[in-house]
């Protein structure tokens, strides 16, 4: 699966911000979608149903990823800046920046879930 | 044993000899009025770089003009229809005409030469972009001496700009002569996206990229997703002005609103599109000026991905006055802040780099500099108007004219100028004048801010955007001046820089290799430079191979390496591995021709006649532009080799085919047909668009277009792609007979479904200027059917190939692609048929 592969490449790097884009317009178009067919008055109950939903799914995707690039950048056995020609270290530098990657679209995916905090109808 | 190897040396000498003037021959530009026939990267990179850079200089000239109209209050050196094609132009063309060609540009030109390829994997295409920007660009900017001009803003808002009668042919021009460039941007896009992940030099695996390559390849992703949704926004808005199909006229159920999403589903993230190539930049010339790498490669990795992905969030940060929702502003006020964050850990890295070097003084870290402090200062008013109540106030202010030059000229223009002062010894053999670099930085960095720091002032004072005068005594007065002046100073910095760059060469200083000591492969251009663009591929092991690997250039030069040949007289280049870049193939590529120059021709032509309604000479123009290009891939592409493999050097013998995934051509229909599929996605929002702001979407009274027709053109669009399918693979198991039935039955069906689909809003009457739904409806069945009918043309052609001998079991790219493409038709006919069949229901 996406998620979880043997060898670090270059989807792997960018499924966590796939993730939050899916996240992202999840959030929008139910949004939108409850807002123009309730009316401005709609007190966004589903929505915030939802989103919370969809964030929970979100971040346990991003995080599993972040797992999996924790898992490849073998925190410990080297330091930074991996650039040696070698399998390994290409290995590794991939799996930091899966990691970091995670990192920005897990706080991407926390600060488009709260607005449904804050705001409770589509005025 | 000395004269033995005195003899060994001199025929190695001989050898070197024999082999540079075969590559010499093989990759020498074409003289006399041929010259125009290059598609080499030296080539149209330069002309792509000289021209762009005319179009700013042109629309420098138009901004000229409205500061000086708007110096003193109750101007009227302009009339009031002028100004508003000034800025309408200004806009436009800096937007489209220099800051994104000027990426594509600098890309072409010093891409191949960071990657130690000889050329971009698709040399032609990149010339056929470059006619097509050089035609749409004249078209556009010339229509301001006939004040034709477009001169509804840059963003071309409806119903301003869609009734014929009120906007004259100003928003024809605009729309259809800036969808041709966009076709220019998406072939770049391809280009540029294969060459970062296939053509780089053996070894250098993905952790050893330059830092520029990440940026390029995100960048290029990014252009693939950002601008089909504008190319969809265009046919709604054309058909609309064309035909009077309702999008966005609300009498008929249309929504201008729906035109401002498309448009900033593009024009967002293409500010990053923008900002993030020149950044990229500067990620180049840090490290060489602070001679260490880069400090945290991994974290300018996250910052290139991060942006590139959030800058797709922020769109309707542009329409927080429009009257979404609330909840939907803090989507994208949300989104905008956390933008801030990768944008900001890329400055970070950048100074983190110069406190750990010892950071030499020069011209280009001048301009970085005021670059960074520019930059910085527009990304902090960018994250207040990102507050949507402040917005609210300064929303088509002065301030928001400020914001925006403020982040582009910091964010884009200085770090270009950095860029030529940087690269021009590179490219040209001659250093650039300190002296007259010096005077063009302080004269631009102060004649920016003295223009533009005041105009916060003027927008918080309330002075709206593009009026073309205003009364005495409002507060903007002297403001206003101030900020004229400044433009005034900066535009005399921008000429002496002109003056540095075009001044002659006998009067600059010839430039040594390497002049900056820079670490990264394209700084092994000798001087003068040949025409080869390196003379062996070397292998790669660090990130600054220059300052890591020994005796490299050396290696290089004697032909120590990869391809250091060209025994067949055949252009050539490596292919490698995506992450490891291990060398896989050695790739044929096509040589000089005008094709792609005619090509751009007769299709830029349609796209011409067809503003001015000359319907038969666009339908002629755009038929003769379609046997162009069948021509050019008839003679340039998917060339069976004399040999299935070759001796690549170092005793490596690799292959000189490739077909299926393994081919870049592969690669490129993949790419393409992402993009295309992006504005498919684009229409079908626009379907569900309507029906959420409409009760009942679809109308009540709507005849069509059923669900039979609709479900049967699907079902023969499965037959089709499964016909292919079976093609593909009896051609490949040595059945080519096989192979020719199964693709003349599948374009038999493709035809037939496209038929079903196109009768069956016809049958049902659906008439596309009464109502939105049945213009939308008439819209997607047109795209689909469009797209089956290109898909039979490539059918033809496969079977053209077969018979030609050109498409063989072993020797089936073509095939492969059209498959490829036949995956993406199939899925586009089944959303259509699904949609306008099966929503209604369910709706």
């Amino acid at each position: 699966m996406l998620f979880w592969r043997d060898r670090a490449d270059l989807w792997t790097l960018i499924t966590p911000p796939t993730v939050w884009a899916i996240h992202f317009m999840v959030c929008y178009g139910i949004a939108a979608v409850e807002c123009a067919k309730s009316g401005m008055q709609s007190d966004l109950f589903v929505t915030q149903v939802a989103i919370s939903v969809a964030t929970v799914v979100a971040l346990a995707l991003i995080g599993m990823s972040g797992l999996f690039g924790y898992r490849h950048w073998g925190v410990g056995s080297e330091l930074p800046p991996y650039d040696a020609p070698t399998s390994e270290q290409r290995e590794q530098f991939l799996g930091v920046c899966i990691l970091l990657v995670s990192c920005l679209s897990f706080v991407g995916v926390v600060f488009v879930a709260l607005p449904p905090v804050f705001i409770t109808d589509c005025r | 044993m000395t004269m033995e190897h005195a003899a060994d040396e001199a025929a190695d000498l001989e050898r070197q000899q024999v082999q540079e003037d075969r590559l010499r021959r093989v990759w020498e530009t074409p003289s006399g009025w041929r010259y125009w026939s290059a598609v080499n990267n030296s080539e149209v990179g330069v002309w792509y770089t000289a021209t762009s850079f005319f179009f700013f200089l042109f629309a420098g000239v138009l901004a000229l003009i409205v500061r000086a109209q708007l110096a003193v209050p109750d101007n009227d050196l302009v009339t009031a229809p002028f100004y508003n094609q000034l800025f309408t132009l200004h806009g436009t063309m800096m937007m489209f005409l220099f800051a994104v060609p000027i990426f594509e540009a600098v890309a072409i030109l010093i891409l191949p030469q960071m990657l130690a390829a000889r050329d971009l994997p698709f040399p032609r295409l990149s010339a056929f972009g470059y006619w097509c920007f050089l035609i749409g660009g004249v078209f556009v900017a010339g229509s301001i001496f006939f004040s034709s001009a477009p001169d509804g803003g840059w963003f071309m808002y409806p119903p301003l700009t869609t009734n014929p009668e009120t906007s004259g042919i100003g928003a024809d021009i605009w729309l259809l002569g800036l969808s041709f460039i966009e076709v220019a941007s998406i072939a770049a896009a391809v280009e540029l996206i294969v060459g970062v992940l296939k053509c780089r030099p053996p070894g250098m695996r993905i952790n050893l990229i330059p830092l520029y390559c990440w940026y390029v390849l995100i960048v290029a992703g990014m252009i693939l997703f950002a601008f089909p949704p504008l190319i969809a926004g265009d046919i709604l808005f054309e058909m609309e002005r064309l035909f009077d199909w309702p999008f966005f006229n609300p009498e008929r159920g249309g929504d201008p609103i729906l035109w401002q999403h498309l448009f900033w589903i593009f024009g967002h993230p293409e500010v990053y599109i923008i900002f993030l190539p020149s950044i990229a930049l500067l990620a180049m010339m840090v490290p060489t000026f602070a001679q260490r790498p880069i400090v945290g490669y991994g974290w300018i990795v996250l910052a290139a991905v991060g942006t590139g992905f959030l800058s797709f969030g922020l769109w309707a940060h542009h329409m927080f006055t429009t009257g979404l929702p609330a909840i939907s502003l803090g989507f994208f006020s949300a989104a905008s802040e956390a933008v801030a964050i990768p944008t900001g850990v890329q400055i970070f890295v950048f100074v983190a780099t110069m406190l750990a070097g010892r950071v030499v003084f020069s011209i280009p870290m001048l301009y970085a500099s005021g670059a960074l402090a520019i930059f910085v200062f527009g990304g902090l008013t960018g994250v207040m108007v990102a507050l949507a109540p402040f917005d609210w106030q300064a929303h088509d202010t002065h301030f928001v004219v400020a914001h925006l030059h403020y982040t582009l000229i910091g964010g884009m223009f200085f770090p270009l100028v950095a860029g030529v002062y940087y690269f021009y010894p590179f490219l040209m053999g001659h250093m650039l004048s300190e002296r007259l670099g010096k005077w063009a930085f302080w004269l631009m960095f102060s004649g920016f801010n003295i223009a533009f720091l005041p105009m916060h002032f003027t927008g918080l004072r309330g002075m709206p955007r593009r009026v073309f005068t205003y009364p005495e005594g409002l507060g903007f007065d002297w403001l206003n001046m101030v900020s004229t002046v400044g433009a005034f100073i900066m535009a005399a910095g921008v000429l002496v820089f002109v003056w540095d760059v075009v001044r002659p060469f006998s009067w600059k200083p010839k430039a040594p290799r390497n002049p900056w000591n820079a670490g990264t492969l394209e700084w092994v251009a000798g001087n003068p430079s040949e025409p080869w663009g390196i003379r062996s591929v070397p292998i790669i092991t660090t990130r600054y191979p220059l300052w890591d690997q020994k005796d490299l250039i050396r290696n290089i030069d004697e032909g120590r390496y990869f391809l250091p040949d060209a025994e067949e007289e055949k252009r050539e280049t490596l292919i490698t591995g995506v992450l490891d870049a291990e060398p896989i193939q050695v790739l044929r590529l096509p040589g000089n021709s005008f094709l792609p120059m005619w090509a751009a021709i007769f299709v830029g032509g349609s796209f011409i006649a067809a503003t001015f309604h000359w319907w038969i000479p666009t339908i002629l123009s755009g038929v003769i532009g379609i046997f162009v290009i069948m021509a050019w891939l008839w003679t340039g592409t998917s060339m069976i080799p004399e040999k299935p493999d070759k001796d690549a050097g170092r005793g490596k013998h690799l292959p000189l085919y490739a077909s299926g995934p393994r081919s870049v051509g592969w690669w490129a229909m993949f790419i393409t047909m992402v993009g295309d599929a992006t504005a498919f996605a684009s229409l079908v929002f626009a379907y569900f668009f309507y029906w959420t702001i409409h009760p009942d979407f679809p109308p009540p009274d709507a005849k069509g277009p059923g669900v039979f027709l609709p479900l049967l053109s699907a079902a023969l669009t499965l037959g089709a792609w499964i016909c292919m399918l079976l093609a593909r693979h009896r051609n490949a198991i040595g059945n080519s007979g096989q192979g020719l039935f199964l693709l003349c039955a599948s374009a038999a069906l493709a035809a037939a479904s496209g038929a079903a689909l196109l009768a069956a809003p016809w049958l049902t009457g659906l008439a596309p200027t009464t109502d939105v739904y049945d213009a939308t409806v008439w819209v997607l069945v047109l795209w689909t059917v469009v797209h089956v009918a290109v898909g039979i043309l490539m059918q033809f052609y496969c079977i053209a190939r077969s018979l030609a001998g050109k498409l063989t079991p072993e020797h089936d790219i073509d095939l492969q692609n059209v498959t490829l493409y036949w995956h993406f038709g199939a899925i586009t006919v089944v959303v259509t048929a699904l949609v306008i069949a099966l929503f209604p229901l369910v709706a």
